[in-house]
């Protein structure tokens, strides 16, 4: 592991200030992710900043939006009472991911950004462009059902791998950033990047900044939100397929739909347009297909590898069997 | 970048001086002395090195040692003793919950935290709780055996 400072400012603002005259500083804070890439030699910080012990871990209500603190533990969010009535699939994904220890320690803002786990870039030894552009991309020619179908680019086809990503963005949540210049919302549809010509920039955050919160709308959709995971193993272990969704109805006619894929996106995916397909209608096998075939669309198979028919199926279970 | 640390450990006040990028796991072992905890992949996948910070279960190699700044940290040393074991020790034994020993502390410790849960508990929920602790001798069954008996009866 390469040397590095280590600071630990004991505001908000001060961090900012840190975060302002150094932007190759990085911040710090269950380390769960971070101290993994320092030792796999991934990152290669000059100094870390720990924002650990800052009092930036509050769940709460305010008018009409559900307000998780950046450093609430993935633990502390899934057991809450707020998160679990109002955002039921925030709970449900975060208990999907990790083990019990990796909860207790790793933070909401941590979580959203987490990196891939990509083999080539988890390891210095492969030609990565997200880790260094330019270098080219190594599972491009080695694909695997562990890499992206969706919003992948030549230049990477690294899957986004974070569960609660996956059902914030089904329930349009906003990300709370602050910097020493001001603050900023951003909609979490916006605050993952497809990789493009440039897959080393993976979010909005800028250097100088913190995610202080997240904003969750409370709505009668959230309350019916529910989250499923496939994996190879029952547990400890990342998404192969996941599925955020939640419905709403009227008698037997679809009033609201909110649907986010998880691990087959260089991003967590959604697309509203698709959802429409399903307003205004009873929920049919057929109207779910159609659902799909406009999610989907737009997929690079590369070399055979798709689990696009798992995909399906996922949606298929997600929204018939578990269908409010 | 060598920095001062303080905080509680089993117990007990420590004050060491220690680089920014040392481990909690490889301070315990290598600087305190404090073997129990293993090493078993150095990466957050196995479980072998769980402690407990501030009463929660936690990775220490995942955990830079400057980051436990003012925590209490318990490790397997300070659970139980010769004379008393803990009533999680005695059910291992008696369960047969160990071959190799190595994960043990590890589950142990991890145990700790699905015990103290006030939710009610089936083997299956158990081993979804454990799932963090891996064991390679496949003593899986009468880990969660034992972590049953305690659950059940509070001491063994």
């Amino acid at each position: 592991m390469e040397p590095f400072e280590y600071c630990r400012p004991s505001s908000v603002k001060k961090v900012l200030n840190v975060l302002k005259d150094d932007p190759r500083a990085k911040l710090i804070a269950g380390g769960t992710d971070l101290v993994d890439h320092l030792k796999l030699g991934v990152e290669t910080p000059s100094k870390l900043v720990d924002i650990s012990s800052l009092q930036l871990g509050e769940i709460e209500l305010k008018s009409d939006a559900l307000l998780i603190g950046a450093l609430a533990t993935s633990s502390q969010v899934a057991a809450h009472h707020l998160v679990l009535r109002n955002a039921p699939a925030v709970a449900q994904a975060l208990l999907a991911g990790a083990s019990g220890q990796i909860r207790n320690a790793a933070t909401i803002g941590g979580n959203l950004l987490q990196r891939t786990r990509c083999p080539y870039f988890r390891s210095a030894d492969w030609r990565c462009n997200k880790r260094v552009l330019g270098t080219g991309c190594a599972a491009i020619e080695a694909v695997s059902d562990g890499h992206a179908l969706l919003g992948t680019s030549e230049a990477c086809i690294a899957v986004n791998p974070s569960d609660l990503a996956v059902a914030l963005l089904a329930a349009d949540t906003h990300v709370h950033l602050a910097s020493f210049s001001g603050e900023r919302k951003v909609p979490i549809a916006e605050f993952y990047r497809r990789p493009g010509e440039t897959p080393h920039i993976e979010t909005a955050i800028a250097a100088d900044e913190l995610i202080t919160k997240i904003e969750v709308p409370l709505a009668r959709l959230g309350q019916t939100s529910r989250y499923l995971k496939l994996r190879g193993r029952a547990s400890f272990e990342f998404a192969t397929v996941s599925v955020a969704s939640a419905m709403t109805f009227e008698g037997d006619t679809v009033t609201a739909a909110a649907v986010a894929l998880g691990g087959l996106g260089t991003i967590p995916w959604r697309v509203k347009a698709a959802e429409n397909l399903l307003l205004g209608h009873p929920l049919t096998k057929r109207r779910v297909n159609d659902f799909c075939d406009a999610l989907f669309s737009g997929a690079v198979v590369r070399r055979g590898a798709s689990k696009l028919a798992l995909a399906r199926g996922a949606i298929h279970r997600a929204l018939l069997r578990g269908a409010a | 970048m060598k920095m001062p640390l303080q905080f509680r450990l089993n117990g007990n006040a420590v004050s060491v001086t220690i680089e920014a990028r040392v481990s909690l796991l490889d301070l315990l072992r290598e600087e305190l002395g404090l073997t129990g905890s293993k090493k078993g992949c150095d990466h957050g996948h196995c479980g072998a090195c769980t402690v407990l910070v501030n009463g929660r279960r936690m990775l220490s190699c995942l955990k830079l040692a400057v980051s436990a700044e003012g925590c209490e940290v318990t490790t397997i040393e300070g659970i139980g003793s010769a004379e008393a074991l803990h009533p999680l020790q005695v059910a291992f034994i008696r369960h047969d919950a160990f071959q190799c020993g190595f994960c043990t502390p590890g589950q142990i410790m991890s145990a700790l935290e699905v015990i103290a849960e006030p939710s009610p508990k089936t083997r299956a929920s158990i081993k979804e709780s454990m799932s963090g602790n891996l064991c390679r001798c496949g003593a899986y069954s009468n880990i969660i055996s034992a972590i049953m008996e305690v659950v059940e009866n509070g001491t063994v």
